[in-house]
């Protein structure tokens, strides 16, 4: 079995920033795996260990400067990864739904594995719907915000729990190939070991361009515009407790004592 | 003219709250235009749910009896037949986890685009102005869109529609391609974990990434006896197990309302506020200024909390 995982660099925020347009001023920015592409990961290389897959592929979409982000995937385990990246993709806003979609599509048939894994959603845009999107546009079947997988694929069915609101999982059979979009806390993700880190080097990282997977430039226009980017308005009346920690802990403690809540 | 098609949501029997708030937004975009507003209500005791769902503003309610429980195959091919017959401008659904299973593959299958998670909606009758979230809701952004959307909606954006109304309830003839289903719901698990329930406790300390390893945890334990408080947390917690899942808060945790909820270390995502708004009393004790959970919080300590949490400690022995 072959398993493919879907990995996104994300960019991540500092406390302070300011925003220039439409975009968030580069230096208050940092690169990092996906959080929820790092369960993925570690489940894909799990059912390695388990014996069940035989190879783990990565594919991303990215420049090159995620080339870092894509080898702590193949440090934690995968055994190559592709990325795709072309001019065409240069200087976009943000890359949408259906973009994503025809792209990772046209690596998915390429590569014919019979389970795709990919985060939930992506720490940046957030958008939550690619995996099904995918799943959809090739004819698998597939299960959002799962966060646990039966490893025996019984009778070619893929077994999951999805995490619904309020504590509640349900308890699905889909048919393979599927692809999962996995929900965090599904299971630890492991820290590369200095012999993964030092593998991951020599590992196979393959580029490919739109043309290459044999996507037209036309199926990727961006269907929506970013037309404003601001911080949103603070609704609180929250009452900030100045002075030092002995200061204000004695003020917490003055309000849980007049609460009744703490002696 | 923008005619609007939303899709309910329900689970075990129940509509969930989220249908109601969909008819609200729903509603005020069709209104915009002069549209109308169609609900679908798919699988489970239908008639019952349209009875429910009968609030002002709703044009037609179409039912659809199909099995009990929630299944994306079938809501893909209804939604997708429906929206061929009704031709609306806008499809709405719910951004719960049942929602994200299906709007995508049916902005895929009309060729539609899709944008999730929105917080508010505008249209002019031609393009759509959605504002919603990035960066963990550090920024929020107005993305438009021309010609027809799939959008799905955040939960408790919208007030739910309360007041009875005289919609028209139409059964829908859905042809229901059997072979196409592949996925089956075996059933349904609660989260499991000791017998401590969060949602009781007057007093809860609750703790978030901000305690950045395990072994901090002892300080927060100690602060919870201290003061006689259950301790409950954020998600991250509970994805590490440092702490069981019966002590998450949050949209897939328990929904709490204490007197006090003392908020340690953590930024307040969404789904964790979603879980703690209806606390009487917010305490925020966090070093950002700016996070999140500093706009629901009544009181906020901006400062270390391994520096404030033994000062509180000392004060309670």
């Amino acid at each position: 079995m072959k398993a493919l995982v879907a990995v996104k660099e994300v960019m991540l925020v500092e406390d302070e920033f300011e925003i220039e347009g439409v975009e968030i001023a580069e230096q208050h920015l940092s690169a990092d795996l996906n959080e929820w592409d790092g369960y993925a990961i570690e489940e894909a290389v799990e059912l390695q260990e388990d014996g069940i897959v035989d190879e783990v592929v990565t594919v991303t979409i990215g420049p090159e400067e995620c080339e870092q982000t894509i080898r702590q995937a193949l440090a934690k385990g995968a055994d190559r990864s592709i990325r795709i990246w072309d001019d065409t993709l240069e200087g976009a806003d943000l890359i949408d739904v259906d973009a994503k979609t025809e792209i990772l599509s046209a690596v998915i048939e390429e590569e014919n594995p019979d389970l795709v894994l990919t985060g939930v959603q992506a720490g940046d845009d957030s958008f939550a719907a690619t995996g099904v999107s995918v799943a959809e546009n090739l004819g698998f079947q597939w299960g959002a915000v799962v966060n646990h997988l039966e490893h025996d694929f019984e009778d070619g069915l893929a077994s999951v729990h999805r995490e619904l609101e309020g504590g509640i999982e349900e308890l699905t059979d889909l048919e393979l190939p599927a692809v999962l979009t996995i929900q965090t806390g599904i299971n630890e993700p492991r820290y590369a070991s200095l012999r993964g880190i030092r593998q991951a080097q020599r590992k196979e990282l393959d580029v490919k361009t739109l043309s290459d997977i044999g996507v037209d430039e036309s199926r990727i226009a961006t269907e929506f515009e970013l037309t404003d980017m601001y911080e949103p308005e603070s609704k609180s009346d929250t009452t900030i407790w100045e002075g030092n920690a002995g200061e204000t802990s004695s003020k917490l403690g003055e309000l849980l004592r007049d609460k009744g809540v703490a002696q | 003219m923008t005619d609007v098609l939303a899709v309910t949501d329900h689970r075990r029997g129940d509509l969930r709250d989220i249908s109601y708030e969909l008819i609200t937004a729903g509603r005020e975009l069709a209104d915009e235009t002069g549209g109308d507003l169609h609900l679908v209500i798919i699988n489970g005791p239908v008639d019952r749910f349209a009875q429910k769902c009968n609030r002002v503003g709703v044009d037609t309610i179409h039912t659809v009896s199909y099995g009990e429980e929630f299944n994306h195959d079938i809501y893909t091919q209804v939604i997708t037949q429906l929206y061929h017959n009704l031709a609306p401008k806008y499809i709405l659904t719910p951004n719960s986890v049942n929602g994200l299973d299906y709007a995508p593959a049916i902005a895929n299958r009309l060729d539609l685009p899709i944008v999730t998670d929105t917080i508010d909606l505008e249209t002019d009758g031609k393009s759509l102005v959605a504002t919603r979230e990035m960066y963990g809701g550090k920024v929020e952004t107005t993305n438009q869109y021309e010609g027809n959307v799939v959008v799905t909606i955040r939960g408790a954006e919208w007030p739910a529609a309360e007041v009875t109304g005289d919609a028209k309830v139409k059964p829908f003839d859905a042809e229901i391609d059997e072979d196409a289903i592949g996925s089956t719901v075996t059933g349904f698990e609660e989260a499991v974990g000791g017998n401590v329930d969060i949602s009781e406790a007057d007093l809860l300390v609750s703790i978030g990434r901000g305690i950045e390893e395990k072994e901090n945890l002892d300080l927060i334990r100690n602060l919870a006896d201290t003061l006689d408080a259950t301790l409950s947390s954020s998600r991250p917690i509970v994805d590490n197990g440092w702490l069981p899942k019966n002590r998450q808060v949050g949209q897939s945790g328990k929904v709490v309302t204490p007197e006090v909820y003392i908020a340690i270390g953590i930024s307040g995502a969404v789904q964790h506020v979603a879980g703690m708004k209806g606390s009487d009393t917010i305490i925020a004790i966090n070093t950002d200024p700016n996070a999140p959970i500093m706009d629901i919080a009544d009181y906020a300590i901006v400062d270390d909390l391994f520096d404030v949490v033994p000062e509180l400690i000392e004060e309670f022995q």
